[in-house]
């Protein structure tokens, strides 16, 4: 099987890759959010810290 | 030797628990990836029916699954911040919400490119396609009413009743496909066994545990960062000692 055969999926690529490729979008996506959701809270953490100081 | 689980429903000391665990849920979910969908796509033979196009499964039945256990393991974290009061459990709740939503999202997009080809459709609307539509829209509400209340407590009570009140929706998606007739199949996989090529199980069932552990790992991060959120003012935050603080 050549690549080229593979990539084209029996004709299905755009399915395919499209159900793949988005699902990977999302979790990329995702993973990016959380952190910086991570960022945002630890600044929440160094403002309080230095109000209280 | 006895362990004091109680210890860890404390957010002060599961803060750090979670932590630890997430490389250990992160790692495996990126392997068992990679391992699942190299045998989707490499060992697991064409259909004999749909070709192609059927390797969308090794996607599109995990992300379902995922949708509707998440779901019930966010009513139940619910359930328990909303009988015992316990703030960790309230904050999982809220940690699992959006994973359920994009899982549920990866359902219905994955499906829609599956019906098209199919089915000649993008969308119908079938029980088992309506009730997982309904199955994200409850995600979002959870969603949307407690960010919608400023007190996080009472918002933790009130999405708890929401996500308790929706579990009934599970149910009806997975027995959909047997209680009407619909155009989406019944489930291959039934307790008598299934008429699955084995590789394609395999493929499945490793794709469907890295899902799994992903949504512990992404889970767990997140619901640290709303750990910290919600007791920034309290003692042990203050005096936390960490990388970036």
């Amino acid at each position: 099987m050549s690549i080229a055969e593979f990539l084209n999926m029996g004709g299905y690529a755009f399915y395919v890759w499209g159900s793949y490729g988005v699902t990977a979008l999302v979790f990329i996506i995702e993973i990016l959010m959380v952190k910086h959701k991570r960022k945002v809270a630890l600044q929440q953490v160094c403002l309080m810290r230095e109000a209280g100081e | 030797m006895a362990i004091n689980w109680f210890k860890y429903s404390a957010p002060t000391t599961f803060y750090g628990l979670a932590g630890k665990l997430v490389p250990w849920f992160a790692a495996p979910a990126a392997i068992l990836f990679i391992i699942g969908l190299y045998i989707g796509f490499f060992v697991a033979p064409v259909d004999a029916v749909q070709g192609e196009a059927y390797r969308i499964i090794f996607i599109h039945v995990p992300a379902s699954i995922l949708s509707m256990f998440l779901y019930l393991i966010m009513a139940g974290y619910a359930a328990l911040g909303l009988i015992f009061n316990t703030r960790l459990s309230s904050m999982m709740a809220t940690a699992l919400a959006p994973t359920g939503a994009l899982f549920a999202f990866i359902s219905l997009w994955t499906g829609a490119l599956w019906g098209k080809p199919m089915w000649g459709a993008w969308w119908v609307w079938d029980a088992r396609l309506t009730s997982e539509l309904i199955l994200l829209f409850l995600y979002f509400g959870f969603i949307a009413l407690h960010a919608s209340i400023d007190d996080p407590r009472r918002a933790d009570r009130a999405a708890a009743l929401l996500a308790i009140v929706g579990s009934v929706n599970v149910p009806i998606i997975y027995f959909s496909v047997k209680w009407w007739n619909t155009l989406h199949q019944g489930s291959t996989i039934k307790f008598t066994g299934t008429s699955m090529h084995v590789a394609m199980q395999q493929a499945m069932f490793v794709t469907l545990v890295a899902c799994w552990m992903y949504a512990v790992a992404i889970t767990l991060l997140r619901v640290r960062s709303i750990i910290l959120e919600r007791e920034r003012n309290t003692q042990w935050v203050s005096e936390l000692k960490e990388a970036g603080l």
